[in-house]
């Protein structure tokens, strides 16, 4: 292998945020013509990292080369002028404007703006690498997918051939991801340099060249992908060797707890979200739902746990002791009076499982503060509790009075998933529980839900990753559509089955 | 190699915390600069003294036992006010319809005086004190109940409450004309005193300071300590988290614009039985408005408003005794009140944020 000049060195990069210490005396090289793996755990510094590439934070310390050269990157426009273009997590796109009028959005230009120009030079991109996106297109008409290619041609378009992606694939179906990785193939083979950020270690083995570890905002090493495991992978990450299976124990004391029968739900706008949809939940097992996003698994957890109006169908909850509840046009306060202790932990874990501003305490008095006497709320339980919490799922805060918004996402997830296991479910509903968090912040939320399972909780698991689902859940319903396109067994079925199943009703080709 | 390597000239991080004590030095000191700056611009036009016009401030704050008197009184409605506007504003419910609340307080105060005027005091004090705190109630219930209901946009129709309120005031107004023609109320009950706020330890305005302490410290509770003061800062924070907890916030958002609105009836309730004795359009005079600021500055934090409401009243007392003290026109005093306010509320951006300057002498070993 011939010595490459870098594209991009770092040296000694450090960061901080108050007291907190995001990136410590970083390094990195990127080359160009290599895709480029960041790995690390929530909050290991990588996001920093690269928003210091694309002028978004200024680093405290260190140096930054850009081919050989020190620069200086104070704004995204600097980012831009060295070529860097990253792709973040939440799109910056302005809805009611068009695929092309975004992508040009900002740029300077002489006279009059020749949208004609514009829509042939982004069908030249497209052209090149695969893409396929129409420029006239309306950014509020764009599936999740869609929008990320408007973002990745908006930095080509203005000339970047260095590209950081931060975790690109989190909200991507397998198929979408495929696309995705063909194009990001098709750059490599152009000469650009690619970094893409992401917690998936399989595709880490299928895109990139090299990965490059971080751990607690410093650099730990780099190796060739081909020559490295899952295993080692993890275990730099992480700082100590991990076990990278999830168990799945045998259900016991199966007994029916959820009865779901032809529900049905519309949207506001009157669009059908889920038809006819029947199954049940049972204690002791571990119930996973799969489907494209949006396939109407939050329609189906709200319509559970009352924040969702019901057409028709039935919810009907089986106690104990064989009494049968009806949980149809119940508030969730009704459903928790009646005595059914219902769990939920909702995807939007900021905007709704929690109060982003509030400290841990008030937000373990969400579920509880009725509970006062009289007039008054009761802080001290809540107190305990989330000390508890914090203590025995080894929640990273300096305190429990410190507002949730400042924790990381794996932290954040914590509080939530141990305040609803605290209040002892029988039913727990998870709604893409390890989104966004690190390995090992996932395999604690497996050892959690699975301990759940054991004590005789009917669990249902909503996910995207197959691979889990297919490794944790006793049973996968897998939606289609709104409906429901089979349930299969854990144990037997097949990646490829599922996957089937989730494009195609009943699975057929 | 002859490129610069140059670094921005300051640089803004949020701040995760400050300390209670650096915050409040920070305001302080922007007060101390803000009085600084008034005091060049002072010089630096009318060739006063800026001392002896900070002294002409003071002295017509609290330069007599009745300006302190007038101060204080003037301090409790904007306190009272600001109380009943914390509760809706803590709910992100933008509530600028306290100017029509305190009316629609202050005229049922009015009517109870002038129909019931041979009830005993006392029993009329409190038939007064309902009928205000229903009347502003329902003033706030009503943009509640529709945004509620209908999600209508809770700004213009708090505003246009006012409007209504005004209007019902003016038509009060002439109902009640006294002496005829003279297009005013005039003093109500100027004789029997039927209705006014009675002295307390001699003081005409004890009561007033009564009630709305004791306010400020039931609100300060009830935000902070029970569960309809949870149930409110949930619904301000995220309505999605309110309706998964459980929490109704129609139910929420009525009863909360209930409360803010019966607190603003009694500010007219105390504007006119305590105050003025009097009701014309002009009883809320924009102190509707100059709460919202007030509320805002102190967080909702009741007894931190205590000292911004002072603050203002202060200002503004000032402001007039010095435009007629030293033959200034009012722009001058306005003008002083705006640089303190300027300078008060831009040094909050220190408090969230952190302005770091760069460290230079880097570039000398760059090459």
């Amino acid at each position: 292998m011939q010595e490459k000049v870098a594209a991009v060195q770092m040296r000694d990069i450090t960061k901080r945020f108050g007291a907190v210490t995001a990136n410590d005396k970083a390094w990195l090289d990127i080359y160009r013509g290599e895709i480029l793996a960041l790995l690390g755990e929530n909050g290991s510094g990588k996001t920093t990292l690269m928003n210091m590439l694309a002028g978004i934070y200024y680093p405290d310390e260190g140096q930054i080369f850009v081919d050989g050269h020190e620069v200086s990157i104070r704004t995204p426009k600097d980012a831009f002028d060295f070529g860097i273009g990253m792709i973040h997590q939440h799109f910056k796109l302005v809805d009611v404007l068009t695929a092309a009028e975004n992508i040009v959005l900002g740029l300077k230009g002489k006279g009059k703006l020749d949208m004609k120009a514009v829509s042939a030079k982004v069908h030249e991109i497209c052209d090149l690498y695969g893409f396929e996106v129409d420029p006239e297109q309306k950014i509020y008409d764009m599936s999740v997918s869609q929008k990320q290619t408007v973002e990745i041609i908006k930095v080509l378009y203005r000339g970047a051939d260095i590209l950081i992606l931060d975790e690109p694939t989190a909200v991507l179906t397998p198929q979408e991801t495929d696309k995705l990785f063909a194009v990001l193939h098709n750059m490599k083979k152009d000469g650009k340099a690619v970094v893409i950020i992401t917690h998936k270690l399989h595709e880490v083995e299928d895109i990139s060249d090299r990965v490059a570890v971080l751990r607690k905002g410093q650099f730990v090493g780099d190796m060739i992908t081909k020559q490295t495991t899952p295993e080692e992978m993890t275990n730099m990450m992480v700082g100590h060797a991990v076990s990278l299976n999830i168990n799945r124990p045998e259900p016991k004391n199966v007994e029916p707890r959820l009865k779901v029968r032809n529900l049905t739900v519309r949207d506001i706008e009157g669009i059908i979200k889920l038809d006819g949809v029947s199954f049940e939940a049972r204690s002791g097992e571990i119930l996973g739902i799969a489907g494209i996003s949006g396939c109407g698994q939050k329609e189906l957890l709200e319509a559970i746990a009352g924040l969702q109006k019901v057409e028709k169908g039935e919810i009907t909850y089986l106690a104990q002791g064989g009494e049968a509840e009806s949980l149809i046009g119940k508030s969730p306060r009704e459903i928790s009076d009646l005595g059914v202790a219902l769990s939920f932990v909702p995807e939007d874990r900021l905007g709704m499982g929690l109060v982003a501003n509030m400290d841990l305490t008030d937000n373990m008095m969400l579920r509880s503060f009725r509970r006062g006497k009289g007039l008054f709320t009761d802080r001290k339980s809540p107190h305990i509790l989330a000390e508890k919490v914090v203590d025995e799922l080894d929640v990273n805060t300096p305190g429990v009075d410190i507002p949730v918004r400042r924790l990381s996402g794996g932290n954040v997830q914590k509080v939530l998933v141990g305040r609803e296991i605290a209040s002892s479910p029988s039913v727990l509903m998870t709604a893409y529980a390890v989104r966004g968090l690190d390995i090992n912040s996932s395999y604690t939320i497996y050892d959690l839900i699975n301990k759940q399972k054991d004590k005789g909780v009917a669990v249902i698991y909503v996910g995207e990753d197959l691979d889990v689902l297919l490794e944790l859940c006793d049973r996968i319903l897998v939606l289609c559509s709104g409906k429901v396109s089979g349930i299969v067994d854990g144990k037997g079925a097949s990646k490829r089955e599922v996957g089937l199943m989730m494009t195609k009703l009943g699975g057929e080709s | 190699m002859t490129e610069e390597i140059r670094e921005p000239l300051l640089r803004i991080s949020k701040r995760d915390t400050i300390a209670r004590g650096k915050a409040y030095l920070i305001r302080a000191s922007a007060l101390v600069l803000a009085l600084i700056l008034s005091g060049l611009i002072i010089f630096g036009i009318t060739k006063l003294n800026p001392v002896s016009v900070y002294a002409a401030m003071y002295k017509g704050a609290f330069g007599t036992s009745t300006r302190a008197w007038i101060t204080i009184r003037d301090t409790m409605m904007l306190l009272c006010i600001g109380i009943g506007l914390a509760p809706a504003f803590k709910m992100r419910f933008w509530n600028i319809g306290a100017e029509g609340q305190i009316l629609a307080g202050g005229i049922a105060t009015a009517a109870c005086m002038i129909y019931f005027n041979n009830l005993p005091t006392p029993l009329l004090l409190i038939v007064m004190a309902i009928a205000a705190i229903v009347a502003g109630g329902i003033w706030g219930l009503v943009p509640a109940f529709f945004k509620a209901r209908f999600g209508t946009n809770e700004t213009l129709f708090t505003l246009m409450m006012n409007y209504i309120a005004i209007q019902l005031t003016s038509y009060c107004v002439s109902l009640w004309e006294n002496p005829f023609g003279s297009n005013s109320v005039g003093i109500i009950n100027p004789k029997t005193f039927a209705g006014w706020f009675p002295k307390i330890f001699g003081q005409q305005y004890a009561l007033n300071v009564i009630i709305v302490l004791a306010l400020a410290v039931l609100m300060f509770v009830y935000m902070r300590y029970t569960k309809h003061g949870y149930e409110i800062s949930v619904v301000g924070e995220s309505e999605n988290t309110a309706k998964y907890a459980g929490i109704k916030v129609g139910k929420v958002v009525m009863r909360t614009m209930a409360i803010s609105g019966a607190i603003c009836g009694i500010a007219g309730f105390i504007a006119v039985s305590g105050a003025s004795h009097t009701i014309s359009t002009s009883t809320a005079g924009g102190r509707g408005f100059t709460a919202i600021i007030i509320a805002w500055l102190a967080k909702f934090n009741t007894f931190i408003m205590i000292a911004v409401a002072l603050l203002l009243v202060f200002l503004e007392k000032g402001a007039a005794q010095i435009a007629s003290q030293f033959n200034l026109n009012n722009y001058a005093s306005q003008m002083i009140i705006g640089i303190i306010l300027f300078f008060l509320i831009g040094c909050e951006f220190f408090i969230n944020y952190k302005v770091t300057f760069h460290k230079s002498s880097k570039k000398e070993d760059a090459s």
